[in-house]
Order: structure tokens, then sequence, then C-alpha cells
């Protein structure tokens, strides 16, 4: 464990890119196999199953550092992370363990199988023999979400210094399905073996978004635009007999989209999709609101009604694999033309469609459309250069998203929550409201857009004019006006207000605006 | 003899909107708007303030605050000294925060109350080490009121910024060591290992540094950066400076730097990430939390008001270990997220 907590060590000392990815490599050239492998499952969200409650480690944390459990509970906010505060609060340790980093998590993994008093034993005896940093460590290996700064990005460019693999094939090879049980070091980074794993999918390949005027993109004629949908970014992949749905996030989310069984029925084998799911709505050939893609999302097995009211279908806008064969590297046009010609064999009844592609015959006709794009349900347009072929990752240059401006309005701040782990000693997070009746409804939360000076301002005005706190939450005067952008707005019957909104996030303090002028929820219903 | 109420404080002291108020003495301690007369408890700005028409602190302190205050008509005191004002007695005793600092102690009919001001109990070299003076009622400060606060010795904390320096310095870069201009910014210059490279001072550190090098304190050779300073000449120096000086255009004339800020906030990883610091050195002018526990236990206090930090949390733990605690209440009063400037 030693050897980990220095490189976590060195990630959190420092603010640098090189000095993170150095510090990693020597970590990957010099770790044994196991600890290699587990530092990489680690750092690309792949923890290992929890064994131990939270509740039961706040319990232990407080009795062995000989305080009240209230008093840990009054603690934690404040530092905002609990493996963190666990590690600040057990009496001093300066030992260290000659545990390697696997052998602690096989410890932790075992502890599954052993009755409680046994694990409180294990975890105690773990805290006593391990180092200040090792400790929390440890906390986090049990407690799960192990960010220290580090994106799979600069993880991968990292072992790809280490071991010479070129960085955008490492990021294809460490996708997918596997965990440190299931694959070597040596099959897993070293050896390519496609076969390997059927469900595997490739690197998304994410768009920049376009700042600056599309004029600036040289000539139309060599991009390529579609609407920006507001769906789910996913991967489909017919192999073997087999279909999978992967989610950016790298979150396989087959069973939740049981409709999508019969593209292997009607698709030839060796194909991966890479398009848009959506909710659909068949009759107005048009997708449904988010809000009944998430009812989707939200659920491993879909109920029948669900299935009828919020179909889904996958609208594709990009083909990856044909007969097994990896097309990334060929032209967006050709990749384009091989889809049309895949989808052309499809049934109308299959959920699978193709997205379109918009003409115009200049960038002032294709900007005149995507002011259109909240009737079309966009969220603006993708431009993709025909030329461009499908690389890995966010990459700058071949392809833009061209979103809409926001919709926006000015609401009320009235409670405000201290933020999490880096915002943990400040008041961000805030509840908005809008009129109706001559009283303030709460509308949605929000918290982010402000710069951290203004976070500081506010954090001591809400200190100041406190009204009432609800645990963590303090109720202020409604007096300070915020102007809100959102994506869009659907109706809720879970919200008090009645709507629920997509992506709010702050865009400024409206230090000119009394609240008696902030907007009505009749204003803000007029853009259902 | 009156006496404090449980939960809200009346008595020898008392709190008004003007600050802690002493009726039988008719004078104020670390009042925050004018007032007639006012005992001073160390120099920072939230508790030495403008626009009094008397002070009374310490000789320690006296300096720094005409420094920062101007002409004001100000009378000093020597620790341990007992002078009467109306009826009550009061004297002054190191509370070890920063030089000069002192917690006040009133004395009314026998009833003895104590103003800790701001304070820590380990010795720092630097100020007048903390002194415990035994009274019935602690009137407490609890910035770091919470277990997750505590500190590592001041030699420890000492071998990791020297660390971080050398190994800058074998880097190529400036260290920029960011810390409060008053107290803070001296104790770590008298952490510094002499003779590793250069100490270069912001003007706003030098000016303190003059302010307490007259007061007969004996600080380190230091070089104050001025818009003639030729930097090039001063390679792998070690920068103090005001924390609102890291990362803005004064900084960045150093060229490749690495930033680092000592505060008992960088306890906190969250807190730390925040400033983007490279580094954070957890040095406090405060109590920790065994610190703020064995002060207020050396009193012998039965009754403990707490004020600046943590307070409901850690009047609460007061309550469960025995103590008839209270808030105090301060114009700027927080808890849980106080990130005070001078810590």
């Amino acid at each position: 464990m030693r050897d980990f907590a220095a490189l976590f060590t060195a990630l959190d000392q420092s603010t640098r890119t090189s000095v993170k990815v150095s510090a990693l490599a020597e970590y990957f050239e010099t770790a044994s196999e196991p600890d290699r492998l587990w530092t990489i499952a680690i750092l690309s969200g792949r923890r290992p199953k929890r064994t131990v409650t939270t509740t039961l480690l706040r319990a232990w944390a407080a009795e062995k550092a000989g305080i009240p459990l209230w008093l840990f509970e009054e603690a934690y906010p404040v530092v905002g992370d609990l493996a963190e505060t666990i590690a600040l609060v057990l009496p001093e340790g300066d030992k260290s363990s000659n545990r390697s980093l696997s052998e602690w998590i096989d410890i932790i993994r075992s502890l599954s199988a052993v009755e409680e008093g046994d694990r409180k034993r294990a975890i105690f005896e773990a805290w006593d023999s391990l180092g200040q940093t090792e400790r929390l460590v440890f906390n986090k290996l049990i407690t799960g979400g192990f960010r220290v700064g580090v994106s799979q990005k600069l993880m991968t460019r990292a072992l790809s210094q280490a071991t010479g693999v070129d960085e955008a094939e490492l990021a294809h090879r460490l996708m997918g399905d596997w965990s440190p049980d299931t694959v070597t070091f040596e099959n897993l980074v070293l050896t390519r073996d496609p076969e390997a794993d059927l469900s595997k999918p490739y690197p998304f390949y994410l768009a920049y978004a376009l700042e600056e005027d599309p004029g600036a993109l040289g000539a139309l004629k060599d991009w390529q635009a579609e609407w920006k949908w507001d769906g789910i970014r996913g991967q489909v992949i017919l192999r073997g007999g087999q279909y999978f749905v992967w989610s950016r996030g790298e979150e396989l989310m087959t069973d939740r989209f049981p409709e999508l069984s019969v593209l292997k029925d009607f698709l030839p084998e060796g194909v991966v999709l890479d398009g848009e799911l959506l909710a659909w709505d068949h009759e107005a050939e048009a997708p449904l609101p988010f809000n009944d893609l998430q009812k989707r999302i939200g659920r491993k097995t879909v109920p029948k009604k669900l299935l009828q009211e919020a179909p889904v279908v996958l609208l594709a806008y990009d083909l990856l694999e044909k007969d097994g064969n990896d097309l990334r590297g060929q032209p967006m046009a050709e990749r384009r033309a091989a889809l049309e010609t895949l989808a052309k064999s499809v049934p109308e009844h299959v959920p699978l469609k193709v997205a379109p592609v918009l003409q115009a015959g200049d960038w002032h006709g294709l900007a005149a459309q995507r002011e259109a794009s909240r009737e079309a349900r966009a969220e603006g347009l993708m431009l993709k250069r025909l030329s461009s072929p499908y690389l890995s990752g966010r990459k700058k240059g071949d392809w833009w998203k061209w979103k809409v401006d926001p919709l926006t309005f000015d609401a009320v701040m009235i409670y405000a929550q201290a933020g999490h782990g880096r915002r943990a000693t400040l008041f961000t997070d805030y509840t908005f409201a809008v009129w109706h009746d001559e009283t303030l409804v709460p509308v949605t939360k929000a918290y982010s857009g402000l710069t951290d000076a203004e976070f500081k301002e506010i954090t001591s005005w809400v200190k100041k004019n406190t009204i009432d706190r609800f645990g963590p939450v303090r109720s202020v005067p409604g007096e300070l006006v915020f102007e809100i952008a959102f994506e869009g707005i659907a109706e809720s019957p879970r919200h008090k207000s009645g709507v629920a909104l997509r992506f709010p996030r702050m865009v400024r303090w409206r230090r000119d605006k009394p609240a008696a002028e902030a907007d009505t929820l009749e204003g803000l219903r007029a853009l259902l | 003899m009156p006496t404090a109420k449980l939960g809200s404080m009346d008595g020898v002291l008392r709190y008004t909107d003007r600050g802690i108020y002493c009726p039988a003495g008719d004078f104020f301690i670390d009042p925050w708007r004018p007032v007639e007369r006012a005992l001073i408890t160390h120099a920072h700005a939230d508790h030495a303030r403008a626009g009094m028409g008397h002070y009374l602190a310490t000789e320690g302190t006296a300096p720094v605050m005409r420094h920062r205050l101007g002409e004001i008509d100000l009378e000093t005191i020597r620790y341990g000294e007992r002078r009467v004002i109306n009826d009550v007695t009061i004297s002054f005793h190191p509370a070890g925060h920063v030089p000069g600092s002192a917690q006040i102690r009133v004395e009314h009919r026998g009833e003895v109350w104590i103003v800790s001001g701001d304070y820590k109990v380990e010795a720092d070299g630097l100020s007048e080490a903390f002194e415990p003076v035994p009274c019935h009622t602690f009137i407490s400060e609890c910035t770091f009121g919470l277990p997750v606060f505590r500190w590592a010795s001041q030699d420890k904390v000492a071998t990791e910024i020297n660390d971080w320096w050398t190994a800058n310095r074998a880097e190529g870069r400036v260290s920029m060591l960011g810390a409060y201009a008053l107290g803070k910014a001296q104790r770590l210059l008298c952490m510094l290992e002499a003779g590793n490279a250069p100490i270069l001072t912001h003007g706003a550190v030098e000016a303190t540094n003059d302010v307490l090098r007259n007061t007969g304190i004996d600080l380190p050779d230091t070089i104050p950066v001025t818009p003639e300073t030729d930097l090039k000449a001063y390679p792998g120096a070690l920068v103090i400076a005001p924390p609102s000086a890291l990362g803005s255009a004064w900084a960045k004339r150093f060229g490749p730097v690495s930033n680092g800020f000592a505060s008992g906030w960088m306890r906190l990883r969250g807190v730390r990430r925040r400033r983007a610091m490279d580094r954070g050195f957890v040095v406090s002018d405060h109590a920790d939390w065994d610190g703020l526990n064995r002060a207020i236990k050396a009193t012998g206090a039965e009754r403990v008001f707490v004020t600046h930090g943590y307070t409901s949390v850690f009047r609460r733990w007061l309550e469960s270990q025995g103590y008839d605690a209270g808030i105090v209440e301060t114009e700027f009063s927080g808890d849980a997220t106080a990130e005070t400037d001078e810590v």
C-alpha cells in the first residue's frame, strides 16, 4: 500500500498535469502486476464491491476516535468526504503497511463472508496498521468514489507512456466489461485480443462546443450537419449472436432497452452503431421529452406499460464496425453511406432510425435551421467534418456541437446548502423560486455558474441572513435574484411547481434586480 | 451579584450589538462598532477595529495597531499587570496566537471571567506562550472546534515546508508561500531553514516584519520585493506573500512557481483543492480540537461561552462534557463554513 499511497499523495499534491502523468507512469513501471491492474480498475471507476455499509463505518470510526456519533456526523459535511473524515478523526497513526494494494483489496473483499464482529475487528486492525494517507486510501477503497483529480484520459496517457502501447488503442482496450478478476494485465493492456470480449465498445468520440462563428470552419460543403439530440449517447454492439448497449458513461445498459433486441434479427453480425437513445413519439415522429427517457434509465427491468408509454429507439449517426471490421479510420462520409445502406434493409417497425442530415445552401441557412432546434425537440446542431475519422475521446477540430442559446429566467434564492468536496466550506447549492399568487414557489436547484468570489460573498450573506435551519439547509429571505439558464422544461407532477427543468444552472447574479421583479410561474409555464 | 443565565451571556460580561461589554467597568472587548473604551486582545483586523475613543492593548500589540489604524488614543499594558477600571480589575495574559496577543481577565466582586480572544496552546517560538488562567467563566473561540482538526507538531510541518522548498529549488522553481501578513508570515519565517536560499517578501508582509522587528523581535533576514527587484538574482527563492497575491499579476513576475498555502484549513483536502494550491501546509495560529479542550479544562471554568467558529456543535460537545455552555454571537457569526481571514 505504501507505493500506492505515495502515488495518491503525488497526484494530490500537484495541480500540474505533467507531474501527475509522470507520477502515474512511474508507478505503472514499478508496481506489481496485480497492483497495476487494480490501479487501472480504480482510476476507471471499477471499485471493489462494497462489503461494509457506510452506516457501520461511521459508527466504528466514531467509536475508534472516542467521540460520540453525532459529533462525527457534524464533522462529515464540513469535510465533505466520508473516507477523509474517518481518516481525520482516528487517533494519530504513523505506521506503514507492508501489504500491497491488491492484498488490502482482497482483505476488503473477503469481509463480505464474515460476520459483523469479525468485520469490525478487521477494520480496526487495518486502521491500526496503516499510516495517515494509507488510511485515507483504505477508507476510499471501502467507500468507493476514488476521485483524485485524475481522469481516465490522464491515466490512459500515463499507461501508454509506461507500456509503449498507443494511447487511443489503449483507451479501446480499457473499455467495456472487465474486472481485475476476469483479466490479467498482460491480456488487458499488452496483448490485443478483440475476440476475448464480444461486448467491448469503442471509445466514444466527443465533440467540443462551438464558440466561434461557424464560417471559421471553412466551406459548408465539407461538413455534415445533424440535430443535436437530447437523449443518451449510446453504442449498440451486435456480435456473436448477442447484442449489447453501452452508454457514454461506459455503463452496460442492455437490459434496460429490451426493445432493441430485435436489431439482431435484422442486422448482420459484427456491427457497431453509435447514436442517440431516445424515448420516441411514433405518431409525431419525434422524440418525447427527456423526462420520459429518464423513467426508462432509472429501471433495470422495464414494466410493459412503460415500454408502451416511452418506447426507445436508436437514432444512429455513425457506423463504427461492419462485418467485424473497424471502420473508424474511414472518413465520416463513407461511414455515413455504409450506415444508410445498412439501415435500408431494416423494416419500419424495428426501433432503428438513421439520424437525418440537415441540408442548407450556406452557413446562414443552417443557422436559421438551428434557431428552430427546439421545435424539432433538439438542443441545436452537430457539425461533423465529412473527411474526419472517428477519433477517441474529446478532440478539437472535426466534431462540433453548436447548441442553441439556453432558455433563461430570473429566480429568487430561498434555500442554501453547503457544497461537497472542494466546496465544502461554501454555500454553493441553492434552491430557487418564482412568484405565484404573491408567494415564492420553489422551481429548481442549481449549484454552478458563479465565480468563487461570488460564492464566497453569498456564503457570508447566507450566514448573516439565516432564518431557519433544516439540517444542512439554511432558509434565507427571498432577496437575492439570479438568472437561471436551462435546456428544457416539462410537466412534472412530482414537483411542487408542476414543472421540471433540464440542466438548470446559474448564469449570473442579478444584483440589479429586486426580488419583486423576478419571473412568475405562469411565465415559466408559457415555455412548456 | 449578577450571574449569567444558562445559554445567554449576562453577568460580569454581556453580549451587545457592539460587542462584548462589561457593565460594571463600562468598557468593551474587541468591539465592532465605535465605543468610548475598548480593550483589544490582538491586532488582527476583526478584533482591532478603527473608530474607538480609547484603546487599551498589550505592548506587543500596540505597534501593529498603530501601523494599521494610524493615529489612535492607545494606552499599553504589560502581561500580568493589574488595573482597575471603575470597580473592575482587568489584566492581559498571553494567548499564544500572534506576537502580543492576549486573553483578557475581568474580575468583579470575586467573579472572574476570561475572554480568550484567539489562541493556540502550542508554543511557536515567536508569540508569547499561551498561559492558562483560572476563571469561573471562559469565553473561548472555537474556529477549529471539530475533531477533524488536529495539528501535527510545528517541527514536522517545518520539515515538510523545507523539503518542498528544496525540491522546488532543484526543479528551478520559486516557492510561493501564502500566509497572512501578521503572525503566520513571521512564524513561517522562523520555521524556514536559513541558508537554503534567499527569502523574499511581499510588501504587505515586509511592512509587518518591520513593525515587529522594531519591537525587538528577531526575525530572519528577508528581501522585500519591489518593482525594481531583479528576481533573476534569487533563483530557487521562497516568497512569502498574502494569500490574495498568489496567482495574481504580481506573482507572474516570478516565472515558474509552486504555490503553497499555510493555514489550519489545509487540513481539509477539499479546501486545498478549491484554492488550487500545489501544496497545503497545516499551520494554524488557532488551537486545534485537542488544544481547545485542554485549554478549557485548564481554566477550571464551569461555564464556557463559545464564539468564532463551529459554535453550536462545540457547545453541544461541551455540554456533553458537563460544562454549562452558551454561544456568543459575533457580528459575522457563522459556524460550519466560517473561513475567516487570519487563520
